[in-house]
């Protein structure tokens, strides 16, 4: 136990070394964080103002750059987690097919009779046909419509599941298409909501998919988490629908394959609009604040060909008519087709702020979320706060720091000093850790920091114990510390074991600020164990070597 | 000269007064669970819903008024306590600081939006120059889900220490580890659910880490066991159990005061954020070195220990290599 080879020596001091390199950059925090924002702001293709520049030679580009980065709590920011509402979108699926059904079964006319959709409350497409003799006829021709679906679970599932029910057609989802549905609405949402956030210029933003319908979306710097909602809570579904008539009571009967919505002008009672759009926010390809001629704030759009062809087709044969601009399921107005609108531009004009303008236009930019979104929690910490508990934690840390070290000279004297030096480097070594790992320190990640000095003295508290005991029993000091640390290894790994085991339950099973602590905990023992075994004995063992000492004293 | 704690050889009897610290172990751990009952827990918004704002104003403002600028709103049931920090002042991190809590009024994300601004445009007509520190606000149907994660969290982590202490043991010092543990847990919640001190995720995280920490003391002292009950084959199991018991003393005082100075430090000076957690931490501390010593020990007297462990491998050699080290 006492012998270190030399190659054993160097790898432990590299680490050493190793260590104090990647932990220094935190040392220079400021410094090191504006010379990574202006490297990635140069590499982004920025044109270099000397403001940056100097951000970026303020520290040289051969030592690490890799900090711990600070949590919402720490530095202040948003913290929202959204459901997405992912079954909205079965509807439309069920939309869409309806006219591919309607065509198979108009083909087998004369065996199936007349073909008509039905209303229903379900998400599910109802088709009735004239003649139920057929219905089995009828039922393969539309079940040839339905495809293949690949996924794990159901080999051999198809995306939509056809019954017959009376003199009815039922289509609804099938489960393998459900999730394979959920997990495409999924995705795009993650996207839509990265663009918007993205579009809103804030900083290293955090947008993760939790669970099957969660995202997870924290954004430190932003004022509040209302804030961030506003960019993100909305839909902006953008549609343009033809107008059937004006009406001032919601509840009129809208006739099949219309719908009435309420309009943002309330002045205007509600609109009885076709179902089916004219054209969609897909087709647009850009949208800029503005102003109409009366200079009001407003948005200019521009669609893509697709778009402006159909636009321009229906303004051309509907000129005198009224269209509606629907948001969201609210006309946000509902101007008369003065002339053919052909060129693929338009401007939406309502009562907007000039606030309000912009954050439409970045919305209709970014394209809207596939499904409704509802909010779960949301957390805003201001930077004051996290301010404080950094500045409170920072002399909490140090004091504990102080009172340990002192304890331990106190108590073990030399070999106190040694422990001492293994704990400072336990800490460089954690910092360094976190830094290349790229983790988030947390308030309850400092509280960690700080339990993990205290703890982390107790390897070095087993060994020194035996070795006392075992020069009470009269053993020369080589041999002393040789048994001690060869007796004490066991019970520091047992007990170490036990903490990590809990350390990695929190991790996997913990959210947010828990998981921070359970990193720098889960860490920290895995430093202490490494300096109190093997930076402490070479310590240990050197001096003895150095100093050949008859009797000792631990 | 140095510190000792701990004299240098301590010859202890624990076992003497086994009866009456177990029977007083299991009183405290009835009460809590009667105390868990009947007083419940002070959840926090992260397990019960809600919303929870917390203000900072350049001078004090009372907080009576801040009540009755809030009583004008519709807000239901809400609470208004002022922030007391005692170690602000040490790390000049003061501020006249309260914490308003709203119970949760409805799971529409519209309705909670509209309530924090409602109750922020009202405060700022009144108060001027107020800040808003925090603002959390958890649906009812998240925080019914952490409260389930936070449960699963403890009961696993127990499992996998049982099984790793079984491996690594015997079964009866799994047991007598797991006693002690359960006691820890069960007491902490128990001064959680007595002095009302908010309960929330990071409290989860402390219960978890004393689990940890409970564990630690309870191996130290049966990894001395083990390696004594090699060392002394014909010595009854009392002895040996006080033997290491004495025996692992002073490392057992050694780290429970360095680890307690270092959450000392945490409590005073660490921020009001933190204090419940640490609190939690302190006390588990404590009650982990007390149940490792008089609740682990006991049990596993109580159990008794298979002896002759050397035996079933027919290692002839390693007992007599057992007997010098």
């Amino acid at each position: 136990m006492l012998h270190f080879p030399l190659w054993k020596k160097t790898l432990i001091w590299m680490i050493c070394l190793a260590g104090l390199a990647f932990a220094m950059p935190n040392v220079f925090y400021t410094k090191v964080e504006q010379h990574n924002d202006a490297l990635a702001a140069l590499e982004q293709g920025e044109a270099e103002t000397p403001d940056l520049v100097a951000a970026r030679d303020g520290w040289p580009s051969f030592l690490p750059s890799d900090l711990v980065n600070l949590g919402l709590d720490l530095r202040g920011g948003a913290h929202v987690l959204v459901e997405v509402n992912v079954a909205d979108v079965y509807l439309d699926r069920l939309d869409s097919m309806w006219p591919a059904v309607r065509d198979v079964l108009r083909e087998e006319k004369d065996l199936v009779g007349t073909v008509r959709r039905q209303d229903t409350s379900e998400i599910e497409l109802r088709v009735r046909i004239g003649n139920a003799e057929a219905m089995n006829e009828a039922v393969t021709a539309v079940h040839a419509l339905t495809r293949p679906v690949v996924s794990l679970t159901g080999a051999g599932a198809r995306d939509f599941e056809v019954v017959a029910d009376g003199d009815e057609i039922v289509v609804t989802l099938s489960e393998a298409e459900k999730i394979a549905t959920d997990d495409r609405t999924m995705q795009q949402s993650l996207e839509i909501v990265r663009r918007r956030v993205d579009e809103a210029g804030t900083r290293e933003p955090t947008i993760q998919r939790q669970g099957a319908d969660r995202i997870l979306i924290q954004v430190p710097g932003i004022g509040s988490a209302e804030e961030l909602l506003a960019l993100i809570g909305r839909t902006a579904k953008l549609t343009f629908n033809e107008v059937v008539r004006q009406v001032a009571n919601p509840d009129e009967a809208a006739g099949l394959g219309n719908v009435i919505l309420p309009s943002v002008d309330e002045g205007e009672g509600y609109f009885v609009v076709k179902r089916s759009p004219v054209v969609g926010g897909d087709q647009l390809v850009d949208a800029q604040t503005d102003f109409d001629q009366n200079g009001n704030p407003a948005v200019s759009f521009r669609f893509n060909p697709t778009g402006a062809r159909l636009f321009g087709a229906h303004t051309s044969s509907n000129v005198g008519q009224l269209f509606a601009i629907v948001l969201d399921d609210e006309v946000i107005s509902a101007p008369r087709i003065q002339s053919a609108i052909l060129g693929g531009s338009g401007i939406i004009t309502g009562r907007f702020s000039i606030d309000e303008s912009t954050q439409l236009a970045i919305l209709l930019r970014a394209g809207a979320l596939p499904a409704e979104i509802k909010v779960l929690e949301r957390r805003t910490i201001g930077p004051e706060l996290g301010a404080d508990s950094i500045a409170a934690g920072k002399i909490a840390a140090v004091v504990a720091f102080a009172g340990v070290l002192v304890f331990m000279i106190l108590s073990y004297g030399l070999f106190g000093v040694f422990a001492n030096f293994a704990l400072i480097l336990n800490i460089v070594l954690l910092f360094a850790l976190l830094s290349v790992i790229g983790a988030t320190l947390t308030l309850p990640g400092i509280a960690g920091i700080v339990l993990t000095l205290g703890m982390a003295v107790d390897a070095n508290v087993l060994i020194f114990e035996r070795i006392r005991e075992e020069l009470r029993r009269a053993k020369g000091p080589a041999r002393a510390i040789e048994i001690g640390y060869e007796k004490a290894t066991s019970a520091i790994i047992d007990a170490n074991v036990t903490t990590l085991i809990a350390a990695t339950i929190l991790f996997a099973m913990g959210s947010g600020p828990v998981r921070g602590f359970a990193v720098t905990l889960g860490l920290g023992i895995i430093t202490s164990v490494f300096t109190a075994i093997w930076v402490t004995r070479l310590l240990v063992v050197t001096w003895l070597k150095l100093r050949k000492p008859k009797t000792i004293e631990v | 000269m140095r510190l000792k704690l701990v004299p240098t050889e301590t010859k202890i009897n624990f076992f003497k007064v086994t009866g009456v610290t177990l029977g007083l172990s299991a009183l405290v751990a009835v009460l809590s669970v009667v105390a868990f009952f009947v007083f419940g827990l002070n959840y926090g918004i992260d397990f019960r819903g809600g919303t929870v704002i917390r203000t900072a104003t350049p001078a004090p403002v009372e907080v009576s008024v801040y009540r009755d600028v809030l009583s004008g709103l519709e807000l239901g049931d809400f609470s208004v306590t002022e922030v007391v920090d005692p170690g602000a002042e040490l790390t000049a991190t003061e501020r006249n600081s309260v914490m308003i809590r709203i119970e949760q009024q409805s799971d529409d994300p519209e309705t909670q939006n509209d309530l924090i601004a409602e109750v922020k445009s009202a405060l700022d007509s009144e108060m001027e120059g107020i800040s808003y520190l925090q603002t959390d606000s958890v649906g009812a149907k998240v925080s019914g889900e952490l409260v389930q994660a936070g449960v699963i969290a403890v009961l696993l982590a127990v499992f996998a220490v049982l099984f790793y202490i079984w491996l690594r043991f015997e079964w009866q010092f799994s047991m007598g580890a797991v006693a002690a543990l359960v006691h820890d847990v069960i007491l902490t919640i128990g001064v959680f659910a007595v002095i009302q001190i908010e309960f929330n995720l990071s409290i989860i995280a402390a219960i978890l880490t004393i689990v940890g920490y409970s564990l630690n003391d309870t191996v130290v002292v049966f990894d001395r066991v083990r390696e004594n009950l090699r060392r002394y084959k014909a010595k009854p199991l009392e002895e040996v159990l006080n033997l290491s018991i004495n025996e692992t003393l002073a490392r057992t005082v050694m780290t429970s005061i360095t680890t307690l100075l270092a959450l000392g430090a945490l409590y005073v000076l660490g921020g009001d954020v933190i204090r419940g957690f640490t609190f939690a931490m302190i006390w588990g501390v404590i009650v982990g070195t007390y149940s490792s010593i008089f609740v682990a020990s006991p049990i596993l007297l109580r159990l008794g220990v298979k002896r002759d462990w050397d035996k079933d491998n027919g290692a002839a050699g390693t007992q007599y290599a057992n007997i010098d080290a």
